[in-house]
């Protein structure tokens, strides 16, 4: 009869000399794709979903306008209201707006700007179109629809 | 050391927020500085899709219940040809008219809007062999794929009309 060893030799500990190499690996990825918020969002923001979405070339070039109605019902009612930088603006405002932003960016990508509008779902085609016109106005013309990747419901 | 790290880690971990930067790109017609008689347009080579303040659609003349079918009903439209008297004459004269109303909210827009680019999309994709999605990805610094991009939408412009709401 063969004897068996009932001990295994093997070792049962995990190694771990290499968790603090697996750990900064970890940390370094999450520090570069980190984005800070740098603005507080004064708007509901429940944005559409859709399919056939495009990225965003140049990030650079952008200008973010939130449409909704304000989270602090209290005090800024249920309107919708259009947020930029920040702060409620009303919509004389935008003309002015965007010339200011576009004098931010080089000259030569000035026709460029893109404007991305994060708009909430709830919010009614005539305040996005008011919007639009007074991008018109100062030929701001590429417009975003900011939307999520992802199936709508048929009917909501 | 490691104990440094996690904290750390675990901080990232919690404020990240992988952005993503994506939407539906539209331009925007220029704006007139004289009304413009507008262009006659043959019923043929227009396809219609209404939205009301309700929701509600109307595609055609015709009343909907949802966007089922929407998508292979354009790509019949703008293939079209000249085959099918009711459809368009060519892909070049092929609109395909949104006109949504002040009431309509922006969430339907959006969905029927996302339909339409779907159903452009997928008939560039299928002139080049490759899916709407793949077509979509389609880098357009590099010359093959940008080629490719454009074999797929050459004669066949998006013509997407959206009318100021009323």
């Amino acid at each position: 009869m063969a004897k068996f060893s009932s001990k295994s030799k093997s070792s049962q500990e995990i190694p771990t000399s290499a968790l603090p190499d697996i750990i900064f690996m970890l940390l370094f990825f999450f520090m570069v794709t980190t984005v800070m918020r740098e603005q507080t969002i004064l708007v509901e923001q429940d944005l559409p979903k859709a399919t056939q979405l495009q990225k965003l070339a140049k990030k650079s070039l952008v200008a973010h306008y939130y449409l909704g109605a304000p989270k602090d019902e209290a005090r800024f009612g249920s309107e919708s209201r259009i947020q930029c930088n920040d702060v409620f603006i009303d919509i004389e405002d935008i003309s002015r707006l965007v010339e200011q932003q576009r004098s931010e960016v080089a000259e030569v990508e000035r026709n460029q700007m893109t404007m991305d509008l994060k708009i909430d779902m709830a919010v009614k085609m005539g305040t996005v179109n008011d919007v639009q016109e007074e991008f018109k106005k100062v030929d701001a013309r590429k417009v975003m629809y900011h939307s999520l990747d992802g199936a709508q419901k048929g009917k909501h | 050391m490691a104990d440094i790290a996690f904290l750390l880690l675990i901080f990232f971990l919690v404020t990240t927020t992988i952005a993503q930067d994506k939407g539906i790109m539209i331009t925007l017609p220029p704006r007139m500085e004289e009304e413009v008689p507008p262009v006659e347009q043959h019923d043929r080579n227009l396809f219609k899709i209404l939205i009301n303040s309700q929701d509600e659609l109307l595609v055609e003349n015709e009343l909907r219940e949802d966007l089922s079918g929407l998508r292979e009903e354009i790509k019949e439209f703008v293939l079209n040809r000249g085959q099918n008297p009711n459809l368009s004459d060519s892909p070049v004269k092929a609109i395909v008219s949104i006109k949504s109303n002040k009431g309509t909210s922006y969430g339907r827009y959006i969905h029927l809007l996302d339909e339409v680019k779907a159903a452009y999309y997928e008939i560039y994709g299928d002139r080049v062999g490759l899916s709407a999605k793949a077509y979509r990805e389609l880098d357009l610094s590099a010359p093959d794929q940008k080629q490719r991009y454009e074999a797929g939408k050459d004669g066949i412009p998006m013509n997407i009309s959206i009318a100021n709401p009323d």
